[in-house]
């Protein structure tokens, strides 16, 4: 258990650095995460924009912000963190944003040295994915679609809104 | 009392009309039996509406009446009021909103208010709350909103569901007042008739209006589904009312003065 947390830290500590990157403009390989061990981190990170309007730059050269992480710029596209070097093996993700906001979370390089390795991960990643994407939809206050039936409300976005004020 | 801390928010949710109703307060007095019975009135009526319109109900007053128009001078006040402003709304769709040869639940045709009763009824019970004073309101009836927002207090954030996955937002609305609707075939299929062939409409996949009124703006969204094509061009000339659209290609297009941040540039363009 104990593991699966360090593991998950240091995941989120990949998404840390991938914020960091956008809002400041710190170069490839940063080592500010007390977890990240590594130096190596040489891939650098990436962000390409979908949305002509948002006005960002791309590539590892720095400085491509996007606004700070209030997303009020309404940016869109898709960002590449660095590879975090960690006790466990190298630990990439890519965030997908949308109008400002993450839409999608997913790993492109996690440690897979072992089946031990494989189980934590295939626990771990769709935790990260739905926390960041829970933290996003904290932001709506309720949902427009197509009618919803009251058979697709439980599983529905609107039934977590609601739940979450019902008390 | 700290005018700096966030109001209190509370939610009461109820399956009415074969939808979930989620009603969501701010202010002060959420915890209040006061206000917790001004919503329980408002879906009693709703419900109440409900035993008069539902066509699925065969005891209704629509239901008796088995798709055959409700007679003017005779009908109770609210059924005289639905059946005038589904003429009205034929009237302002140009007839892609016609409630009078509509597939009934029973088989056959005839007239059918349903599509315009859930705006309707919704913006009539709402009056229980939204003379709440110090309160905001965001009413949800099955992804149709309705909202009022008390002077200095934030808007509400309206996300727009994408049709194709449903669990994630295509964008995000932020509105103080008016309604929010979407009409579409994510959920149930295509289910609007498209009353110039009597068959049902396929050509576009989801409408969100927004715009003062939950009526008009559910009406309008319905009656673009079924017009197809050209509807974004239609949406673009309704006064007050703006919308986003996807087409059955996936393609998601706004009306020019569509509020929402994803696609200013794109609607510009």
């Amino acid at each position: 258990m104990r593991r699966i947390t360090i593991w998950l830290l240091s995941t989120v500590a990949a998404l840390v650095l991938l914020f960091s990157y956008k809002t400041s403009t710190m170069g490839a390989g940063g080592d500010t995460s007390a977890i990240a061990s590594g130096s190596d981190g040489s891939a650098g990170s990436s962000w390409t924009a979908t949305d002509d309007g948002s006005g960002t730059g791309s590539g590892s050269s720095g400085g491509s912000s996007t606004g700070s992480s209030g997303g009020s710029s309404g940016g869109s596209g898709t960002a590449t963190g660095s590879v975090t070097q960690t006790r466990w093996g190298p630990v990439q993700v890519k965030i997908t944003v949308s109008g400002g906001k993450i839409t999608d979370v997913t790993t492109v390089q996690v440690p897979d040295g072992n089946r031990r390795d494989q189980e934590i991960n295939d626990y771990a990643v769709p935790i990260l994915r739905q926390e960041a994407l829970a933290a996003q939809s904290a932001q709506i206050d309720t949902v427009s679609g197509a009618t919803v039936t009251s058979d697709g409300y439980r599983e529905s976005l609107q039934s977590a809104i609601d739940a979450a004020h019902l008390r | 009392m700290n005018l700096t801390t966030e109001p209190d928010r509370r939610a009461w949710v109820a399956q009415v009309m074969g939808l979930p109703v989620s009603v969501h307060l701010r202010g002060p007095e959420v915890r209040a039996d006061a206000v917790a019975e001004r919503v329980e009135r408002v879906f009693a009526e709703l419900r109440a509406m409900d035993a008069v319109f539902s066509t699925y109900r065969p005891e209704s007053v629509l239901g008796r009446l088995g798709g055959a128009l409700p007679d003017p001078t005779t009908a109770d006040p609210v059924v005289r009021e639905v059946v005038e402003r589904c003429e009205e709304a034929r009237a302002r769709t140009g007839g892609w909103f016609d409630a009078r040869r509509l597939p009934l639940p029973g088989g056959g045709t005839g007239f059918d208010p349903s599509g315009l009763v859930k705006g309707w009824a919704v913006e009539r019970a709402a009056r229980h709350l939204v003379d709440l004073p110090g309160h905001d309101l965001c009413l949800n009836a099955g992804g149709d909103v309705l909202l009022r927002t008390t002077p200095g207090r934030p808007a509400w954030r309206v996300g727009i569901e994408d049709p194709a996955r449903p669990e994630r937002m295509l964008d995000v609305v932020e509105r103080a007042h008016g309604a929010v609707a979407t009409s579409g075939t994510a959920r149930r299929g295509a289910h609007i008739t498209d009353p110039r062939t009597g068959r049902p409409a396929e050509a576009v996949r989801s409408v969100t209006v927004v715009g003062p009124e939950l009526l008009w703006a559910d009406v309008y969204a319905t009656a673009a589904v079924a017009r197809g094509a050209d509807a974004l061009d239609w949406l673009a000339t309704l006064d007050g009312y703006a919308a986003l659209l996807v087409d059955a290609g996936g393609r998601v297009r706004a009306t020019p003065n569509w509020p929402g941040s994803r696609l200013a540039a794109q609607a510009a363009g």
